[in-house]
């Protein structure tokens, strides 16, 4: 038999079963919404597997039986002994039916018209009997044929019952009068039923004669495979991890002693024991591929039933899941995978319209990461329109319109997965009854997961399921810290560092204020002491005992969650172990720093660090994923926006001051090796001619000795500005209050309480390197020496004023507007630009909404968008991308910026 | 003086207090333990051991009362018991013997006693010549609300 098949009858008979008890349950306690959620999901999975796997009849019935559950949940029809008696009915006929596929593989032929009829009689309230029928055979073609005809066929016992085979009608002929009585009998008096569809009834009764003589015989399928108890597994796993350390214990034992007679048979315990071991390990682990498995069959009928084309694209199929996570997760994703086929892609025409390519795409993604198993669903259709989830879920009464408008959009996208809540126009036989999003979060965070959306409207959707690593089996590094042990999950760590305190290897620990850090070839690492997170070593005497030893070495590995590297340092690192992640007691639940905690192979129990949790210790707000409160610390960040600044004293006593992160490096020369060339100064830099230049023509140059040189750097030129002295670096506030009409200067600003020039480095370059810079890389692309347009929109004067030289001097034609809102003045004045950088955090309108202005109207939408950020974070990146930015640069890198500019330029200008 | 009413109990003795815990609670009782400790955790969770495969999470027992740490040396024992289906192994100073005990003569506990005694606390015997505390394993358990009241 067909497996997706076999699987459906085993999956639908346990469900009805549970639909069986919960609507006994129901009828005792109408008041239970949570009971008639489950049913009506329950219900509704039935119906939805029914369609895909071609068996109308069981779909009609499944389907007339949710609508009418569907009523009760709507609370628009009150439960009755009678409606629930319908249902019950409804699930014998649904068994019924299962049993005669079982057996045969094939729906039994017939219809269920008349119940089908009741059913919908009661859903729909159409209380007239004699009016019900009508509207029903339109509905059922089947039911016109039959009806008439049925009754009068049904008493020469043939019919559109002669499918089955002959011997399995008989009874049914014999027993006809008995059986009608009997079943009168059994199911006591339907009130509802008139006399009139009594008749009816008979046909329905005859197909189920046959069939309930099949069910009395065994089930097939049930022997096939065996359902044991997860428990079960979990004891024997336990038994086995014993058995494992016993073993271990005799081996440690034996190794002392020469050959003796306990060898050979130690060696194949031994040998058994760990075929035993892999074995119940691989009873619970389970490729995703296996819930993938009936996907693409799925996907295909899927775009037969709508119309469209659809290509399904799987990665990391191997991924391994523990069998209980992976049961628990399929039926999420298959209603994912479903939802995405119908509501998220368009049918091709309207592809077409929207520029993309006739076929969409679904990604299906499986991959580790941080010790949690992740898994995407991308796909490429229509996105989700925030509008109309705003009205559905004020028509739904989820919340108030007042409320929805503080809300961002992702919170406005999460309604998605609200209860009650479908953004399909029309209910479709595939999705769209308000189950579906609201499941699949309830499964996923019943297995301790989350589940996270991103979308674009016109662009797609991307979901994003995080399932914790419990139960999962992974690889650890073994690490020990104060003489504790710890396992840190493989999956993140990087790589290993030895580093020491006291310059003896090649990495040094290095302090900014307290807080170590590490260079680590081009990067910078931030660190965490793993005693210090873990608050170990409190005793006193411990301390002053570490501080001696502590010193010469350490380690530090180096974690990546999601896009954020940061090192732990440990004092010592041992092996890598397989582990069997086992959750840590509910008492310590609380603890996010674990992941778990497992027994080593000596025996030990070791708990398992959770990198998310240390970084979230760590004090990191890039690892905070959710995306209101960043909102808020970004908030908190535009107003508080500190910026290092190097101080420096060149020509007068004033000093003078240029952002820190301008500057390539701090030098001192020595005055006797500056030589005169092209009437310049210049001096050997790094094999290299480097031109000196000053601010002021009095700056003093000393006679002999060594001059402070601020080097600045474009691309692979670099220029030396020769000042008095450097004074200090200092974080404070940037505002410039004054501007500057002098040359070499943007203006001025207090720092530090004191009144300070800022310097133009556009201006030293240019002055430098002057016409050079025509021939550079940096030149933008154009066409014929045109000039580029580049309209430049930051909210802060500094770096309006600091960047308009240089984007001057690289030759771009640069206007300027202080916030997204002015800059879309230009367009409403008819400007046009090539090209256009924006700044993130700006008042009134800020840069991903300036950007989906942009996009969202035909007359600028083609022009590239590059944004500009003194804050880059994954999370912000993904956004931009996400909202139409061509690219996303740190606020200080001008390097980037200008081959950014120059890249994108390129880009779209070869695509026009 | 009917059967039904003489329960079982373990006796523990816990900085010279004699307790006694329902013998059909204790699954096993461990001697020389082998503890992880877990870093952060509340401080009446003494650390992880391994039982059979199995982690139990063991708890100080004394630090629960309010007691004061015990000396190194002492032979440290523990009883094992479960509760919402996990083990947790109690460390104590030693177990003596089982008694059985009738509830009639079961005494209230005195109100002057501190609170975390009276929560753990489910009344007390008067043995002939000592007096035995009653143990409340789910109580003793539930120490989230008390420390971090406490702390």
């Amino acid at each position: 038999m067909d497996d997706l098949l076999s699987e459906f009858l085993t999956e639908t008979n346990e469900n009805i079963g549970i639909v069986d008890a919960s609507i006994v349950v129901l009828e005792q306690d109408p008041s239970d919404e949570s009971q008639i959620d489950n049913i009506f999901r329950l219900v509704h999975t039935i119906k939805g597997t029914c369609g895909f796997l071609g068996l109308p009849r069981l779909e009609a019935v499944a389907h007339a039986g949710e609508n009418v559950l569907g009523k009760i949940r709507d609370k628009e029809l009150t439960v009755t002994a009678d409606v629930v008696t319908l249902i019950l009915e409804a699930m014998d006929a649904i068994k019924d039916i299962l049993a005669t596929i079982e057996e045969t593989e094939e729906e039994p032929a017939g219809n269920d018209a008349d119940l089908i009829a009741r059913l919908n009689d009661v859903a729909f309230g159409e209380a007239p009997k004699e009016a019900a029928p009508e509207p029903e055979q339109e509905e059922l073609p089947a039911g016109k044929v039959s009806e008439a005809e049925l009754e009068a066929a049904f008493q020469a016992a043939e019919g559109p019952d002669e499918d089955l085979a002959e011997e399995e009608l008989r009874p049914g002929e014999v027993s006809e009068a008995e059986l009608e009585a009997a079943f009168q009998a059994a199911e006591g008096p339907d009130e509802i039923v008139e006399s009139l569809e009594l008749q009816q009834e008979e046909a329905p009764l005859e197909e189920k004669k046959p069939a309930a003589e099949k069910t009395t015989k065994e089930s097939n399928i049930a022997n096939q495979s065996i359902r044991v108890n997860v428990q079960m597994l979990e004891n024997l796993m336990t038994m086995v991890s014993e058995l494992v350390l016993t073993r271990n214990q005799l081996l440690q034992m034996v190794r002392g002693m020469d050959d003796n007679e306990f060898t050979v048979p130690l060696q194949r315990l031994s040998h058994v024991t760990t075929e035993l071991q892999e074995g119940l390990m691989k009873t619970r682990m389970q490729p995703i591929g296996n819930a993938w498995s009936k996907l693409p069959r799925i996907v295909r009928d899927l775009s037969h039933e709508l119309g469209k084309k659809i290509d399904l694209v799987m990665h990391g199929a191997e991924t391994e899941l523990d069998r209980q996570v992976l049961e628990l997760i399929k039926d999420p994703l298959t209603h994912m995978v479903r939802n995405s086929a119908d509501h998220g892609l368009e049918v091709p025409e309207d592809r077409k319209a929207a520029g993309k390519q006739q076929t969409g795409k679904i990604v299906l993604e499986a991959f580790h990461e941080g010790g949690h198993i992740i898994i995407k669903i991308t796909d490429d259709g229509r996105g989700l329109n925030s509008e109309k989830i705003k009205q559905k879920v004020i028509e739904n009464g989820l919340a108030s319109e007042a409320e929805l408008e503080g809300m961002s959009k992702q919170q406005i996208q999460n309604f998605i997965m609200r209860a009650g809540f479908s953004t399909a126009e029309k209910v479709t036989n595939v999705s769209g009854r308000g189950v579906g999003m609201d499941v699949v979060r309830s499964n996923i965070e019943k297995i301790g997961g989350t589940i996270a959306l991103t979308s674009e409207e016109g662009k797609g959707s991307t979901f994003t399921i995080k399932i914790p690593l419990t139960l999962a089996i992974v690889s650890a590094l073994i690490v020990e810290c104060c003489g504790e042990r710890f396992a840190v999950p493989q999956t993140s760590v990087v790589e290993l560092v030895r580093a020491s305190t006291n310059n003896t290897s090649d990495h040094t620990i290095e302090m900014i204020n307290g807080s170590p850090v590490l260079r680590l070839r081009d990067h910078l690492l931030p660190l965490v002491h793993l005693n210090e997170i873990m608050r170990l070593e409190t005793a006193a005497d411990e301390v002053a005992d570490k501080s001696e030893v502590k010193g010469s070495e350490e380690f530090i590995i180096v974690i990546q969650v999601a896009s954020y590297v940061f090192g732990i340092v440990v004092d010592r690192v041992f092996d890598t172990e397989e582990i069997v992640v086992k959750p840590i007691a509910p008492i310590l639940k609380n603890l996010s720093i674990f992941s778990g905690n497992t027994i080593l192979g000596d025996g030990s129990v070791i708990m398992i660090l959770d990198p998310n949790g240390i970084a979230a210790m760590s004090g990191d707000a890039v690892v905070n994923t959710d995306g209101a409160s960043k909102e808020e610390t970004k908030q908190a960040q535009v107003q508080d926006e500190k910026i290092a600044l190097l101080v420096f004293r060149a020509g007068g006593k004033d000093p003078k001051a240029v952002p820190l992160s301008l500057v390539a490096r701090l030098e001192e020369i020595d005055v006797g090796t500056i030589e005169e060339a092209n009437g310049r100064k210049v001096v050997q830099y790094r094999g290299q001619l480097m031109p000196l230049t000053t601010i002021e023509d009095n700056i003093e140059i000393r006679e002999e000795g060594r001059q402070p040189v601020l080097v600045f750097s474009d691309q692979d030129r670099t220029m030396g500005l020769l000042v008095e002295e450097i004074v200090d670096i200092v974080e404070d506030h940037l505002d410039v209050e004054m501007l500057s009409e002098r040359d070499g200067y943007v203006g001025s600003a207090v720092i530090r309480e004191k009144a300070t020039d800022i310097i133009d480095v556009g201006y030293c370059l240019s002055k430098c390197f002057g016409s050079w810079f025509g021939d550079t890389e940096t030149r933008p692309f154009g066409h014929n020496g045109e000039k580029q347009k580049v309209l430049l929109v930051d909210d802060s004067p500094f770096f309006r004023n600091m960047l308009v030289p240089l984007l001057k001097t690289a030759g771009y034609d640069v206007s300027t507007a202080e916030n997204g809102a002015e800059a879309l003045k230009k367009r409403d004045i008819g400007e046009t630009f090539d090209i256009i950088v924006s700044d993130i955090e700006m008042p009134e309108m800020d840069g991903f909404t300036f950007a989906e202005e942009i996009k969202g109207d035909d007359r600028w939408n083609e022009t590239p968008i590059v944004a500009l950020s003194s804050h880059t974070t994954p999370g912000d990146f993904d956004r931009g991308r996400a909202v139409g930015f061509s690219d996303y640069i740190a606020k200080f890198d001008r390097d980037s910026l200008m081959s950014a500019l120059s890249q994108t330029l390129k880009e779209s200008g070869s695509a026009k | 003086m009917t059967e039904t009413n003489m329960h079982d109990y373990v006796t523990v003795f816990i900085s010279d207090q004699l307790f006694g815990i329902p013998v059909l609670e204790v699954h096993d009782v461990l001697r020389g333990l082998n503890l992880t400790k877990i870093p952060l955790a509340p401080p009446e969770v003494a650390g992880a051991l391994n039982l059979r495969g199995r982690i139990v999470t063991a708890i100080d027992v004394r630090k629960r009362l309010g007691l004061p740490e015990r000396e190194e040396d002492e032979n440290s024992m523990s009883i094992v018991v479960e509760h919402q289906g996990e083990p947790y192994s109690l460390l104590i100073d030693s177990v003596g013997e089982v008694l059985s005990l009738d509830l009639n003569e079961l005494q209230p506990t005195p109100v002057t006693l501190n609170s975390c005694w009276k929560e753990i606390s489910g009344g007390v015997y008067r043995l002939e010549n000592k007096l035995l505390v009653l143990m409340q394993i789910e109580q003793l358990l539930n120490f989230a609300d008390s420390s971090t009241i406490a702390a």
